[in-house]
């Protein structure tokens, strides 16, 4: 019999790759299966750990707010080590490209709307735009990015408070390109450092864009861009950007595409490989095989062909709504794969909060799991011995509202992953 | 979209569409619907920044535009498709990418198939040209004929300024070498399966470039199996429809797939399963055909197509065969096609080899080598092929191997073409350790 593994990990996500890792670490031998690109390609890259406990906040030290939380929140059942781990494990993965592992207060960055977000990990690239750091600041925007509005975000951020001076400014990029051309275009340019022609020269990308915003400069101590600058070789664009501007120069977190978000996703891949994690992705799990309570193998649908992956031990993280590891109809919300239990109220109306930002229940739709992360049914055993469940699938906590998503893919896959690889 | 903002997504959670009234689009597609496919995108431009051609080509509106939103424009009023959908290399990458399965290759077949045939003059060169392109095996069956003798006519000066100058076919690059025999023919001499069995049985789809250019891929894919005991059979058939859908050669791609679905449903009947050497065969048949033809039996093909490999390691415990095998030390710089990459197999080659002594094999990354099939033959899109592998052969280059590895014929071409270096197909090296 074929594709055979100690450890399937079903979800390609933040959450399933840590689960993956940490399930390496003991030995085991693993494989990850994920369907689509993961919600990383639209995330911001920021790492948060716990910002608005119970709508609350924000808060500096998002451990000391830990006791706050309700006891079906997942943080309740992992405790503080976990999380603590997960950072750390994190941390490992991600190398000089992120930082916050220095102190437990959250960082604040300011977003491109111009808020100001508590975070626990952030990208180096977006180290020098931190809102606690008093430096007079010049945020860019590019008239043709109508997405991102400089003016908007140095006037939101001035309304916030920030202490430092702030203002924006809308230029025209270098090069013209169509009008609604996509931030992969700009970054691609700046990557490879295309030659363009520019004030009657021929020069590299990165040097007419410091030209473009040199006079608008007038003494600011930090640029910060939409975060575009560069892909492969995004440090080395910041690098020339910033001798040449003789300012510090950083990026602000945007929409989809999130080059921070592919860059982690990029990072958490390299390191699966090392790790030798096999991966299988681009086809969906729909369906699973069972022998009395332990499952036998899931089912990867290949487009009408279903081919069996099997595996001694499984953790689901498929993410929450958005990732789609959470489905909903009209009736009835559900985990679409091993129909594991979801809590809900059975009358659809009370899924939503009739205030658009009060507390909605169906924020928190999820499976429900125990302290080692097995996944539970209704009478609060088992369903299966060997499948376990992190991340957004599993539910309790609005990590969207909280600002507690990553921490809680952390935590979670941590757990989930490091008590799969010990089980076997 | 992003809570790097809002608080929180406070829209109806994924909560099922209303039902909806079809609406005819494309008039010649009698059962094609493609509404809810439409309705489904959110407008995130996941796709548009996966395809390699927008990457390149300022002026390519990006598959998005291709898709979805042309879908609006013509259902508002009776617009014309827009001539850019031929830009479209039929790479497949935005389907793989978009996060909410709206059909996008679909949409650009279907587009495209309406804009050759109701846009397209059919004298003009542009036209014959595509035409000739997309029935490559037609070419290939009378060239095949006398081999050498069409080699040598190929590679002359006169006949590459010929295919430059009237019918835009670049000359930039060689044509590939028809063998000297081809796959069909040496299967016959060898009198046909030397296998026979009841329960283990594959019907080969070669298609055309393992048939007439490589069948050194096709003896190997054989001599595999039979090797796993099981009997090969190897059916008449067409070509996959692949370049046919690329240059909207619709009527062309449904006469093959007829024939072939024909063919192939017969025999999975008898137990067959279908196997494909080349990714874009196995992507047609398994993908292009049910999406664009209502043709009988096919979804049973569908159904029973995999590529070589993966079917091995589906039903064999082809890594425990590997296990104390050994070849002659080669490092590989591999490139997964984005056929490939699309059925999810873009790391199988590398997650096999990489146990078996003697070889080393390294990715040479993700992105799309440039040729998609005809399109980086045209003369006016050849520097687009070239600017959008230009990625790989660097990676290439920085690899520690200089032979390439892919399941891909025209990626193989293109492999070769920017690097000089040999290419071999997953198959060989797995014929060469099982040996
Ligand atoms: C728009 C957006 C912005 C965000 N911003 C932040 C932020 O600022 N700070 C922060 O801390 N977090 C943020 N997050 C959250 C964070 O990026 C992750 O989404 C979160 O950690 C959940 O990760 P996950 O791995 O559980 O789920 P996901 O990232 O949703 O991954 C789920 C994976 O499972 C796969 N999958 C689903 N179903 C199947 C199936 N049937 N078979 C196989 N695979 C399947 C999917 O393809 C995907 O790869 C944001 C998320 C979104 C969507
Ligand atoms: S990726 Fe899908 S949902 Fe996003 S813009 Fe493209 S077609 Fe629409
Ligand atoms: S098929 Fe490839 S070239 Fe065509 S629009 Fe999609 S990604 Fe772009």
């Amino acid at each position: 019999m074929p594709i055979r593994e100690n450890v399937i990990v079903v979800g390609g996500g933040l959450t399933g790759s840590i689960a993956a890792l940490s399930a390496a670490e003991t030995g085991a031998s693993v494989r990850l299966v994920s369907y689509k690109k993961s919600t990383l390609r639209f995330a911001s890259g920021l790492v948060d750990v716990l910002g608005y406990p119970n709508g609350d906040g924000p808060v500096s030290d998002p451990f000391a707010a830990l006791s706050s939380l309700p006891d079906d929140h997942p943080y309740s059942l992992v405790g503080e080590g976990a999380i603590r781990d997960g950072l750390s494990l994190f941390d490992e993965v991600t190398g000089d490209g992120y930082r916050g592992s220095h102190t437990d207060a959250n960082a604040l960055v300011p977003t491109y709307g111009g808020t100001v977000k508590p975070t626990a990990r952030y990208p180096t690239a977006s180290a020098a735009g931190l809102a606690s750091d008093a430096r007079s600041m010049l945020v860019v925007g590019f008239r043709s990015l109508t997405d991102f509005d400089a003016r908007l975000v140095s006037d939101h951020l001035e309304a916030a408070g920030v202490p430092f001076d702030v203002r924006g400014a809308e230029l025209s990029f270098p090069k013209e390109y169509r009008a609604d051309a996509k931030v992969t275009r700009f970054a691609k340019a700046l990557d490879t450092d295309e030659e363009i022609r520019f004030a009657g020269r021929s020069v590299g990308m990165r040097e007419a864009v410091a030209e473009t915003v040199k006079p608008r400069l007038k003494g600011a101590e930090r640029v910060g861009f939409p975060s575009f600058l560069g892909d492969e070789h995004a440090s080395e664009v910041r690098t020339d950007l910033e001798s040449q501007l003789g300012a510090e120069v950083f990026e602000i977190p945007m929409g989809p595409p999130s080059f921070p978000g592919l860059r982690l996703e990029d990072a958490l891949f390299a390191a699966l490989d090392d790790a030798g994690v096999r991966i299988s992705s681009g086809n969906p799990v729909v369906d699973y095989e069972a022998d009395g309570d332990r499952l036998q193998a899931v089912y990867v649908d290949r487009k009408r062909t279903r081919v069996p992956y099997h595996a001694d031990e499984f953790v689901l993280a498929t993410g929450g709504l958005v990732g789609k590891g959470i489905d909903s109809d009209r009736s009835r919300v559900r985990e679409p794969i091993f129909g594991s239990y979801v809590p809900h109220p059975s009358d659809r109306y009370d899924w939503f909060d009739t205030d658009a930002f009060g507390d909605h229940p169906f924020a928190k739709f999820g499976v429900v799991v125990d302290d080692e992360m097995r996944v539970v049914g209704v009478e609060n055993s088992p369903r299966f011995s060997n499948l376990r469940a992190a991340g957004a699938v599993v539910g309790g906590a609005d990590g969207a509202a909280e600002k507690s998503s990553s921490g809680i893919s952390l935590a979670t896959g941590v757990v989930a992953g490091r008590g799969a690889g010990a089980s076997i | 979209m992003s809570d790097a903002e809002t608080p929180a997504d406070t829209t109806n959670p994924n909560v099922a569409q209303d039902d909806f009234e079809p609406v005819q689009v494309f008039p010649e597609a009698e059962e094609m619907d493609l509404r809810p496919g439409a309705d489904n995108c959110y407008k995130c431009t996941t796709c548009d920044s996966a395809c390699p051609v927008a990457e390149v080509d300022d002026e390519f509106p990006g598959p998005k535009f291709q898709g979805p939103e042309q879908w609006r424009l013509k259902r508002k009023e009776d617009e014309d498709i827009d001539a850019s959908v031929m830009d479209c290399s039929n790479c497949m990458r935005c389907d793989n990418a978009c996060p909410s399965s709206v059909p996008l290759s679909q949409m650009h077949n279907t587009a495209r198939g309406e804009f050759v045939d109701e846009q397209m003059e059919k004298l003009s060169r542009e036209y014959i040209r595509n035409r000739l392109l997309a029935n490559y095996r037609t070419m290939a069956e009378l060239g095949s004929k006398a081999p050498r003798l069409t080699n040598f006519v190929m590679g002359l000066g006169a006949t590459k300024l010929f295919n430059e100058k009237v019918l835009g076919v670049t000359s930039e690059r060689e044509f590939p070498e028809f063998a000297e025999q081809t796959f069909r023919g040496w299967w016959n001499e060898r009198g046909g399966p030397q296998v026979r069995s009841e329960d283990k049985r594959v019907a080969y789809f070669h298609g055309c470039y393992s048939n007439y250019n490589t069948p050194e891929v096709g003896k190997a894919m054989v001599r595999v199996f039979e090797e796993f005991e099981y009997e090969v059979v190897v059916p008449k058939q067409r070509c996959s429809g692949t370049p046919m859908f690329a240059n909207g050669m619709l009527d062309d791609a449904k006469r093959a797939a007829g024939i072939n679905v024909d063919t192939f449903s017969g025999l999975i009947a008898d137990g067959y399963d279908v196997i494909a050497s080349c990714t874009s065969c196995s992507m047609s048949l398994k993908q292009e055909y049910p999406e664009l033809f209502d043709l009988e039996g096919i979804e049973d093909v569908s159904a029973h197509t995999y590529e070589a490999m993966e079917y091995l390691r589906i039903h064999e415990d082809l890594q425990g065969a590997l296990a104390d095998s050994e070849v002659a030390g080669q490092t590989y710089a591999y490139h997964a096609p984005c056929h490939a990459r699309n059925q999810g197999l873009d790391r199988q080659a590398v997650e096999l080899f990489r146990d078996v002594d003697g070889v080393e094999i390294e990715d040479v990354g993700p992105s799309c080598s440039g040729i998609s099939g005809t399109y980086g033959w045209k003369s006016e899109k050849y520097e687009t092929s070239m600017k959008i592998g230009e990625e790989m052969f660097e990676h290439m280059h920085h690899a520690s191997g200089n032979v390439g590895m892919t399941e891909c014929p025209t990626c193989s071409m293109q492999m070769e073409h920017g690097t000089g270096y040999e290419i071999r197909h997953p198959l060989q090296v797995l014929e060469e350790a099982l040996a």
